[in-house]
C-alpha cells in the first residue's frame, strides 16, 4: 500500500466504464463567511454501494453534499459524477434535501411535488402525458404514498413528507441518490419504508449516499461509511472503517461512554 | 352610469383605459403570484419606488435634447434603468453586508423616492416642466391617455404574460425548493433576476395607469386573493391573473363612470373587494369556512366525550355537552340517557375499544396515525378489518 496516493489532475474526468465512481470529490473546501466548515476533503464513492456520511453536529456533512451538488458555492475543489463534470451529469443525480428546508404550507399537492422530479424530462414547455402521470404514481406507490397523491403537502406528517421527497427522487430515475438526513424526525414505520426503498435501489445497482445521524443503525443499513469532522476522518467498508478508534477520532469527547461500548460490542 | 361604464359605453378614452388596465392587471397578477410564492413581495415595493428618479431624469434628458419630454416610451426606459439600479442596491446590500433584506428594501425605497421627489421639485421650476404632469405617475393619471399609450401598455402586458407562461415551471420549483432546483440545473440567482425583471416590466408598464406608489397592490393583492381558493401553485398563478385582470377592468370602468375618480386607487380598491370577499367566503381556507369547521369540531368533541361518559355511567356536568346531547335526543332534560342515547353510547365505546386494538397493532400502525379521538373506525378500516377486531374483542358491552 503506498502511503500517498498520487493522482494526476486531469485524471478526474475519465468518462469511463461502469467501474467509474458515481461521485468523486477532490480537495473540497467550503466556508460560511470566514469559517471553513469543510476542509480539503477527498471522497470517492463506491459504485452500487450504500454509503453513510457520519460525523458530529456542525461537522460539514450536509454542506459537503450541498457543495458537491453546487447548491452552496465551494471555495475550492472539484467534483466528478460518473467521471464527468457535474453540469454534464445532473440527470444522473437525485437529491433529497432535509425536510425542514422547505415551507410545507406552499400551495402544492403531493403529486405536484413528485412531478417536479420530471422537470429534467419535461423542460419548459413539454406537455404532461399519461406516461408522466404513471411515473408519478408508481414512484408514490414505491414509498407507500399513492393514497395521498391529491393531498396538500401541509396535511402530511413528517414521515410522510420525507417519503414524498423520496418519491420525487425516484421519479427522476437517477443512478446516484444523495439524501440529507432522510431519517431525521420520522416515525419507525417511515424509517423502515425508506430503508427498504434504498436497499431496493442498491440491489438494482444504483448508488446511495446518505447523511446519517444514528450510529446504532449504520452497521445494519449501510455498506460503506465516510467519517467527517471538517476534515475527512476515514472512509471505507463498514468492517474496516467503522471502528471505535476511528469514531473516537471523529467525534472526540462527544461520543458517550455507552455508545462506545455498544459499538465495540457490535463490531464483535 | 356604472352599467354603461362596464359595457364600455363611456367613450373612447374610457375604453382605452379599460383595455390597458385589464392587460396590466392580468400581467401584474400572474407575475405577483410568483413573487408571493417566492416570499419576496416587498421587493416589488423597492422596485416601484426606485422608478421615480429615473422618470424625472429621463424627462430632463429628453427636454435637454429639445423634445417636450413626455414620450411614454422614453419615460418608461428611464424608470426601468433606475428601478434596476435600486434592485441592484438591495441585492448588493443583502449579499455583501450584514444588512437584512427587509432593512435594505426600506432604505433603498425611501432614498430613491426622496431623490425622485427632489428632482420633481426641480422640474416644477422649469417652464416646460409644469405642464409635463410628471406627478401624475405617482398615483397614475389616465385622463390624457393616447391610443399609442394603451397599445404600449397592452403589448407590455402580453409580453410579460408570455414570459411568465414560459418560466412557470422553473419559477415554481425555485419558489418551493431552491436547493432541489439547483440540482435540476436551474440557475436560482438567474431565475430570481428574471422574476425581478418581470416585476420591473409590470411596474414600468403600470406607471401611467396606477402609478408607482400603488403598483405593489396590483402585484400582491390578486395573489393573496387567489391563495384563498386553491392549494395548487399553478392555479394560484392563473387565478391571480384573472383577479388582477378583472380588478383592472372593473376598476377602470368604475372610475370612468364619475368625474374625478382616480383610476389607480379605484382599481386597487376593487382588488381589495375581491380579496375581502375571498377571505370571508372562500370554501376551506376562508374565515367563515374555518369558523364553521371549528364549531363542527367542537361539537364532535363534546358529543363524543359526553357519550363516553354516559357509556361509563358517569354524570355529564359540562353544560354545553348536555345541551348537545339533549338536542341529539341522547339525553332527557333531567340528565337521564334515552334509549337512543344508550345505543349511541355503546357504539362509541365500541369504537374506542377498536381504536385501542388498532393502536396496539403492528401491521395497522400506519392507520393508527388517523386516530384523532373523533374519526370513527368505519371511516378508516375496511369491513373485514373491523370484523376481525370485533372477533378479538368479543361481544359488545351493553350500556
Amino acid at each position: 500500500m503506498s502511503p500517498v496516493e498520487l493522482v494526476a489532475r486531469n485524471d478526474l474526468y475519465t468518462d469511463g466504464g461502469t467501474a467509474q465512481s458515481p461521485l468523486e470529490i477532490r480537495e473540497m473546501t467550503v466556508s460560511y463567511g470566514d469559517q471553513p466548515v469543510v476542509y480539503s476533503v477527498d471522497m470517492t464513492v463506491r459504485p452500487g454501494a450504500m454509503t453513510a456520511i457520519i460525523g458530529p453536529n456542525g461537522a460539514g456533512k450536509s454542506t459537503l453534499l450541498k457543495a458537491a451538488l453546487g447548491i452552496v458555492p465551494a471555495l475550492s475543489g472539484r467534483v466528478a459524477v460518473f467521471g464527468r463534470p457535474l453540469e454534464n451529469a445532473r440527470h444522473k443525480i437525485a437529491y433529497v434535501p432535509q425536510r425542514a428546508s422547505v415551507d410545507w404550507d406552499f400551495p402544492t399537492r403531493v403529486s405536484d411535488v413528485v412531478m417536479m422530479g420530471l422537470f429534467g424530462q419535461l423542460g419548459l414547455m413539454g406537455r404532461v402525458r399519461g406516461l408522466h402521470q404513471e411515473r408519478v404514481y408508481t414512484s408514490l406507490a414505491r414509498v407507500g404514498m399513492q393514497a395521498f397523491a391529491d393531498r396538500q403537502i401541509g396535511q402530511l406528517s413528517g414521515g410522510q413528507q420525507q417519503r414524498v421527497f423520496l418519491a420525487r427522487a425516484l421519479a427522476q430515475g437517477a443512478d446516484l441518490y444523495l439524501l440529507d438526513e432522510p431519517f431525521a424526525g420520522v416515525d419507525a414505520a417511515t424509517e423502515r419504508a425508506i430503508i427498504n426503498v434504498l436497499h431496493a435501489l442498491r440491489d438494482e445497482g444504483k448508488t446511495v449516499v446518505a447523511v446519517h445521524h444514528d450510529l446504532s443503525t449504520v452497521r445494519s443499513y449501510f455498506d460503506d461509511v465516510f467519517l467527517i469532522n471538517r476534515r475527512k476522518m476515514g472512509a471505507g467498508p463498514i468492517d474496516q472503517a467503522f471502528t471505535v478508534p476511528a469514531l473516537q477520532a471523529t467525534y472526540g469527547g462527544r461520543l458517550a461512554e455507552g455508545q462506545v461500548a455498544q459499538l465495540a460490542l457490535d463490531a464483535g | 352610469m356604472l352599467a354603461d361604464a362596464l359595457l364600455l359605453q363611456l367613450g373612447y378614452n374610457a375604453t382605452l383605459v379599460a383595455f390597458g388596465a385589464t392587460a396590466l392587471g392580468l400581467a401584474a397578477g400572474a407575475t405577483g403570484a410568483f413573487l408571493f410564492l417566492r416570499k419576496r413581495s416587498l421587493v416589488s415595493d423597492a422596485v416601484s419606488h426606485a422608478t421615480l428618479p429615473g422618470l424625472a431624469l429621463a424627462f430632463l434628458i429628453m427636454v435637454a435634447f429639445g423634445g417636450d419630454g413626455r414620450s411614454l416610451l422614453g419615460l418608461m426606459a428611464g424608470s426601468a434603468v433606475s428601478a434596476a439600479t435600486g434592485l441592484w442596491c438591495v441585492s448588493a446590500l443583502t449579499r455583501h453586508t450584514r444588512v437584512p433584506e427587509d432593512a435594505a428594501i426600506g432604505a433603498v425605497l425611501s432614498v430613491f423616492f426622496g431623490f425622485g421627489v427632489v428632482l420633481l421639485t426641480v422640474i416644477q421650476s422649469v417652464p416646460s416642466g409644469r405642464q409635463a404632469g410628471l406627478e401624475g405617475f405617482l398615483l397614475g393619471s389616465t385622463a390624457g391617455m393616447l391610443f399609442t399609450d394603451a397599445v404600449i401598455i397592452a403589448l407590455g402586458g402580453i409580453v410579460v404574460l408570455l414570459a411568465v407562461a414560459v418560466l412557470r415551471r422553473p419559477l415554481t420549483i425555485v419558489a418551493f425548493d431552491p436547493g432541489f432546483g439547483q440540482t435540476q440545473g436551474l440557475r436560482v440567482a438567474r431565475l430570481d433576476m428574471a422574476l425581478m425583471l418581470l416585476v420591473m416590466a409590470v411596474t414600468v408598464v403600470g406607471l401611467k395607469i396606477v402609478g408607482l406608489i400603488l403598483i405593489v397592490a396590483m402585484l400582491i393583492i390578486p395573489a393573496v386573493t387567489a391563495r384563498f381558493w386553491t392549494n395548487r401553485a399553478s392555479v394560484v398563478v392563473i387565478l391571480a391573473g384573472l383577479f388582477g385582470g378583472l380588478a383592472g377592468y372593473v376598476g377602470a370602468a368604475t372610475s370612468a363612470s364619475a368625474p374625478d375618480l382616480p383610476t389607480g386607487p379605484i382599481i386597487v380598491l376593487t382588488s381589495f373587494v375581491f380579496f375581502a370577499l375571498s377571505m370571508a367566503f372562500a370554501p376551506e381556507r376562508g374565515v367563515l369556512a374555518a369558523l364553521m369547521r371549528h364549531r363542527r369540531f367542537e361539537r364532535l368533541v363534546h358529543l363524543r366525550q359526553g357519550l363516553l361518559a354516559m357509556a361509563q355511567g358517569q354524570h355529564v356536568y359540562e353544560s354545553r355537552t348536555r345541551r348537545l346531547l339533549r338536542r341529539q335526543g341522547f339525553m332527557r332534560p333531567d340528565g337521564v340517557p334515552t334509549a337512543t342515547g344508550k345505543n349511541e353510547a355503546a357504539r362509541t365505546l365500541r369504537d374506542e375499544a377498536r381504536w385501542q386494538v388498532v393502536r396496539a397493532s403492528v401491521n395497522l400502525s400506519d392507520l393508527a396515525m388517523r386516530d384523532d379521538g373523533l374519526t370513527p373506525t368505519e371511516d378508516v378500516l375496511t369491513a373485514d378489518q373491523i370484523a376481525e377486531i370485533d372477533r378479538r374483542l368479543g361481544p359488545p358491552e351493553a350500556v
